[in-house]
């Protein structure tokens, strides 16, 4: 037979103070533990969106990174020509070659600079991202001195907003346009025009070339003709792979240290579960022996001690869930190790992430009641009559 | 002596809720002292700075090259000392994974300008003699097992192409904060190779470090140093080494903010678990405490049992969590290798550790303390644990 529910949720509402303090400490480790997995989260889909299935971007040989990498034109142009390649509205290929540098920029309200991309592109280019909106303003006209900046660069660099000015290659730009990028890496980069900035920057070559299949499925064959390409020195990726590759090492970091704080934090949640439920144990030793002597089996005490702890852990779990939501609404930026650039996303919850946490809150719910369960399941009947 | 030993017994009535209790201190406080030590490590650099070197690098940013020609026309401004130069090179070492910094160096100026560097005469001039040689850090050397004489293939990613160093010397920091997890070579080696092949980046450098004679002056040379490249194709950008290495900080500042935010929670998680304890077993000695003010003693001596029971606990478990703190660190340490270049325990952090653990006893004993002194005789006697 089995004891009800309602007798075990009794138990934790007697003894209000301590169910709090218990269900609070749980609470705060699921917290670190869903945020973590939700920051994890938020920059995988900031790079899955970042790039598109179909494209493909080409990079100098071993360089990683588009702003180690240098293309020149005489092979941008060979590139161009392959067959693979999707022909655009006017029939020219698909082809994008593009301009990556890094420059300094100060965040607003600081004089703390740090790594942003600026990606010259053609008109194409935004043809190959259909993700990039304008959001306001203008586009730039191109020959012109003049940029547009991604959302989040907007906002949280300082000459980075409409109207403003950026000062770099000896030349003022002024910034036209923002645009949304959909939350993809983008919107923690500046565009402008391909050719003014090389200009600018004095570099005679390119950083890659972003080009769109005609269909996905040729990808393989493409990569092996450029890659054996006598007179190309370039390797191939799929844009999607190229984004996650170089971020491999920030994600990595972030779910290696959340992971490890998550585990260390929780067994002082655990601590505090297992001091709760032995208490709870104790204190009722007479009651439990009363519930032997009615009939109730050993198997019944262990499991509505059990039951008694998981509650308390879901009411953690929970507590928990429901402050990281609030998350949502933060995002976080840092600098990429990979790419030295700075990068933006944000805590995305999902149901996986609401499911492991719960499962990590039942687990130590459990480890944390087991053993003090297993003490009132042993109890002998006259032992515990006694002992109230 | 009769209180203290009281209170003594009290913590000890229940041995294995203390236990636990001081288990989950231990934990806490080791783990907040860790996190802040990873803190600490991330400021290592800037720590360690000099205040009489300066670093001046391309305005646009790290990723733009100087020309060499800036080197004589640094020299030139009053105040400065030496010039020395240098450049990332960013070479992968057998995988992508076994990152540590390289970076190609004006040999003899820059090993002057750095004498927290140590090297003996002899691997010295053994390094400045070989145009294909490097230094390396010891700690460096102890991760991959590197040895003088060795040959180190190094796989270029700024510089294609496959180079190759050998090992003349490991030099030792000459302070505890002192980052010996780099590696040093010629910079003319890298110049003659590129000099073959992309003429276009020869004769470059990536930053100028630049020796004052007075931290003072600080600021005026910075002025002089960018006024003089003003409007020229390469602006730069001068500051304090100080800065400089503040700037990498401030990157990655969010991670850093993240650490020191969770560093605080773990306090609060023992903060609840503590509190709860004593919660508990003030509640089960509501009857003993109705008696002891029956018999005489005054709500003081109450508040004085519950918060000398609970600093017990919390300062045996903050001492315990301290003294593991170093074993810990040094095993957290070696671990992570050259990730942390330099990974030392500050003062302060143990300071903060106490102090959490003292928070962390008066916050959990404030809610117990005030009920049984609050609680009437009549109602105390009566109540059944």
């Amino acid at each position: 037979m089995k004891i009800p529910l309602s007798y075990i949720a009794r138990n934790l509402w007697t003894r209000r103070l301590t169910t709090t303090l218990t269900a609070g400490g749980l609470a705060l480790v699921v917290f670190v533990f869903a945020t973590v997995l939700m920051l994890d989260a938020g920059l995988k889909k900031t790079l899955v969106t970042t790039g598109e299935y179909d494209n493909v971007v080409l990079i100098r040989r071993a360089s990683e990174t588009e702003v180690q990498s240098s293309v020149p034109r005489d092979q941008a142009m060979i590139v161009a020509s392959h067959p693979s390649i999707a022909p655009g509205p006017n029939g020219e290929p698909l082809v994008s070659k593009e301009t990556v540098v890094l420059i300094a920029l100060n965040k607003r309200g600081t004089d703390k600079p740090a790594n942003v991309v600026i990606r010259g592109v053609s008109a194409l280019g935004f043809m190959l991202r259909p993700q990039v909106r304008l959001a306001a303003g203008r586009m730039f006209r191109p020959g012109s001195s003049e940029i547009v900046a991604g959302g989040g660069i907007a906002r949280r660099f300082s000459g980075a907003g409409i109207g403003e000015t950026l000062r770099f290659g000896q030349r003022e730009w002024t910034v036209v346009g923002v645009f949304d990028a959909g939350n993809s890496g983008f919107d923690s980069e500046i565009w402008g025009d391909a050719d003014q900035l090389m200009q600018a920057f004095r570099r005679p070559v390119f950083s890659s070339v972003i080009v769109r299949l005609n269909d996905s499925h040729e990808f393989d064959a493409f990569k092996k003709d450029i890659e054996s390409d006598q007179r190309l020195t370039l390797e191939a990726k799929r844009e999607q792979t190229f984004y996650a590759d170089q971020s491999k090492a920030l994600s990595t970091f972030i779910s290696v240290l959340g992971l490890t704080l998550s585990i260390i934090f929780s067994i002082g949640a655990m601590i505090g579960a297992m001091i709760t439920m032995y208490a709870s144990v104790a204190n009722r030793i007479a009651e439990i022996g009363t519930l032997r002597a009615l009939g109730f089996k050993r198997r019944s005490i262990l499991a509505a001690f059990l039951t008694e702890s998981l509650l308390l852990a879901t009411i953690g779990g929970l507590a928990g869930l429901f402050f990281a939501s609030f998350m949502q609404f933060l995002s976080f930026s840092t600098i990429n190790f990979q790419s030295f650039a700075e990068l933006a996303f944000g805590f995305t919850l999902n149901a996986a992430i609401a499911i492991k946490s719960l499962l990590f809150a039942l687990a130590m719910g459990l480890i944390g009641g087991f053993l003090p369960a297993m003490r009132a399941a042993r109890m002998k009947i006259v032992d515990s009559l006694r002992a109230g | 002596m009769q209180t203290l030993n009281l209170i003594l017994r009290n913590a000890l009535r229940h041995k294995l809720r203390t236990a636990l209790t001081v288990l989950g201190l231990v934990v806490a406080t080791l783990a907040f002292g860790l996190l802040q030590t990873v803190v600490g490590a991330w400021y290592a650099g800037a720590n360690a700075a000099s205040d009489t070197r300066l670093v001046t690098r391309n305005a646009i940013s790290l990723a733009f090259f100087l020309p060499l020609s800036y080197e004589n026309k640094i020299r030139g401004v009053d105040g400065v000392t030496k010039v020395a130069y240098g450049y990332w090179f960013g070479g992968i070492y057998q995988e992508p994974k076994n990152f540590f910094p390289q970076f190609a160096i004006s040999a003899k100026s820059y090993l002057d300008l750095y004498p927290e560097f140590v090297l003996s005469d002899a691997e010295r001039t053994a390094f400045l003699r070989d145009r294909k040689g490097c230094v390396v850090g010891k700690k460096l050397a102890a991760q991959y097992g590197f040895k003088v004489g060795d040959v180190i293939p190094l796989k270029g990613t700024i510089f294609p192409g496959q180079w190759e160093f050998v090992v003349r010397g490991i030099y030792e920091g000459r302070q505890a904060n002192t980052d010996t997890s780099q590696f040093f070579f010629h910079w003319d080696y890298l110049n003659e190779s590129l000099m073959k092949t992309g003429r276009q980046r020869a004769n470059k450098v990536g930053f100028y470090v630049v020796g004052i004679d007075n931290p003072d002056n600080a600021a005026s040379v910075s002025r002089t140093v960018d006024d003089q490249f003003r409007n020229s194709l390469a602006e730069t950008l001068t500051e304090t080494e100080k800065a400089f290495q503040l700037g990498f900080v401030s990157m990655s500042e969010a991670i850093v903010v993240a650490i020191r935010v969770v560093s605080f929670v773990v306090i609060v998680i023992i903060m609840a678990v503590m509190a709860n304890t004593m919660a508990m077993s003030a509640r089960e000695r509501l009857a003993e405490y109705a008696t002891l003010k029956a018999l005489g003693f005054g709500p003081g001596f109450l508040a004085t049992l519950i918060f000398g029971e609970s600093l017990l606990i919390a300062s045996a478990g903050a001492a315990a969590g301290i003294a593991l703190l170093f074993p810990v660190a040094h095993a957290f340490s070696a671990k992570m290798g050259t990730l942390f270049p330099v990974f030392e325990i500050a003062p302060k952090t143990l300071l903060l550790q106490a102090l959490a653990a003292l928070a962390v006893g008066i916050v959990a004993a404030i809610a117990p303390a005030l009920r049984s002194t609050r609680i009437n005789i009549v109602d105390g006697l009566r109540s059944i644990g």
